[in-house]
Parts: structure tokens; C-alpha cells; sequence
């Protein structure tokens, strides 16, 4: 099925298991703990990622925190 | 090497000096290693020794630098009163991927000092900043 991810066109397998957690694994993003993402246009609370279904046609962002401290 | 208009470089400043004692922080956006857009962004944290951007504004920006074809180069913040150097806490937090990390300190607010540095993986390497008159 046919995703945008990040701003690109991306061509993933048929899984209707897949959520935005399982996702993000696929895709091999470290550190995920610290990766927040957008699902056509809304941003998901952290705990939802296991549970949030991926469809076809998704428009899904993901960045990670930027912070830091002295 | 990063390459940054002089106009810029005088509003990162200029952008440290006036949250003062807070610590501010920004985008840096741009292509190759040339920075031509800056863009302010809201630290959450209200901090003096912290800072944490607003997802909503990091998605906003980055949705804008594509749409003009632009790339996020740098991400900056500044030390009110330490040295432009990264902390220990900016080291572990600096998880965006193949960006430079800006820092601006006011320890000698008379005399601002800009380093910026590639980190990546708790590798700290301090980079030219060619200023761009």
C-alpha cells in the first residue's frame, strides 16, 4: 500500500497488523522513545503508537525532540 | 563547514540577547551547507538551562523548509551563562540525524560566541562557521 512518509511517496507491504509503532520499527528508526509522530495531521500521544492502525493513504510525519540543557 | 549569512548570524544573536536570561532556540534552515532561512522557535521549557522545542512548530517548520525546497541544516540554542559548548544533556539529546547544533553563548554578553558542532552518536566535532558578509 501506498503511504507518504515524510514528505515521500513510500510503497509498503499489505499488513493489516501494522501500527505506528510496528511502522517505525520497520522502517529501523532509533532511539523511538524519542520520536514524535504526525498521522495526517494529528499528533499522536506516545502511548497510542502500539495501538493506532496504518491505512492507506497515510500522511504520517515523524521528528525527533529537540532540547537540551546546560 | 556550515555557511551562514552575516544578517543571520546578527539575528541568532540578536535572538539570544533579547530572551536573555532564557534560553532561546531555532532552526536553521538552508541547502549544501548553506544556511538562508532562520526561523525562531518557542522553548517550552521557559528555561535558563533548558530547552525543548514545541513538536507542532518543529512539524510546521519542517514542513515548510520542503515545500521551498530547503532542508533543516542546524538547530540552535543558546547558553545564557555557560560556554558555547554543548552540555552533557545536549550531547544525549542531539537525535536528529545529520544536522549541526548551533550554540550561542552570553557568558560575556559584551562579546556573544557562536560555535557549532556535528554530534552524532555522543561524537562531538566542532565545525567551521563561515560567515557570509
Amino acid at each position: 500500500m501506498k503511504i507518504t512518509i515524510n514528505g515521500k511517496d513510500t510503497l509498503i507491504g499489505e499488513n493489516p497488523e501494522r501500527t505506528i509503532g510496528s511502522l517505525l520499527e520497520e522502517l529501523e528508526v532509533p532511539q523511538r522513545l524519542y520520536v514524535t509522530v504526525e498521522q495526517n495531521g494529528d499528533i499522536l500521544d506516545r502511548a497510542a503508537y502500539e495501538t493506532a492502525p496504518v491505512n492507506e493513504g497515510d500522511v504520517i510525519e515523524f521528528l525527533y525532540f529537540m532540547g537540551g540543557g546546560r | 563547514m556550515i555557511r551562514i549569512p552575516q544578517s543571520l548570524y546578527d539575528q541568532m544573536i540578536a535572538h539570544a540577547t533579547q530572551g536573555f536570561p532564557l534560553e532561546v532556540c531555532g532552526i536553521l534552515g538552508g541547502t549544501g551547507g548553506n544556511v538562508s532561512v532562520m526561523q525562531r522557535m518557542t522553548n517550552t521549557d521557559a528555561s535558563h538551562e533548558h530547552f525543548t522545542m514545541d513538536p507542532r512548530e518543529q512539524f510546521a517548520v519542517v514542513k515548510d523548509l520542503r515545500a521551498k525546497g530547503l532542508t533543516l541544516l542546524a538547530i540552535y540554542h543558546s547558553h545564557p551563562e555557560t560556554p558555547a559548548r554543548p552540555s552533557r544533556e545536549d550531547i544525549r539529546l542531539a537525535l536528529t540525524p545529520d544536522v549541526s547544533h548551533v550554540i550561542i553563548s552570553l557568558a560575556d554578553r559584551d562579546k556573544p560566541a557562536i560555535n557549532s558542532y556535528k554530534i552524532n552518536d555522543g561524537n562531538v566535532r566542532l565545525e567551521t562557521i563561515e560567515v557570509i558578509v
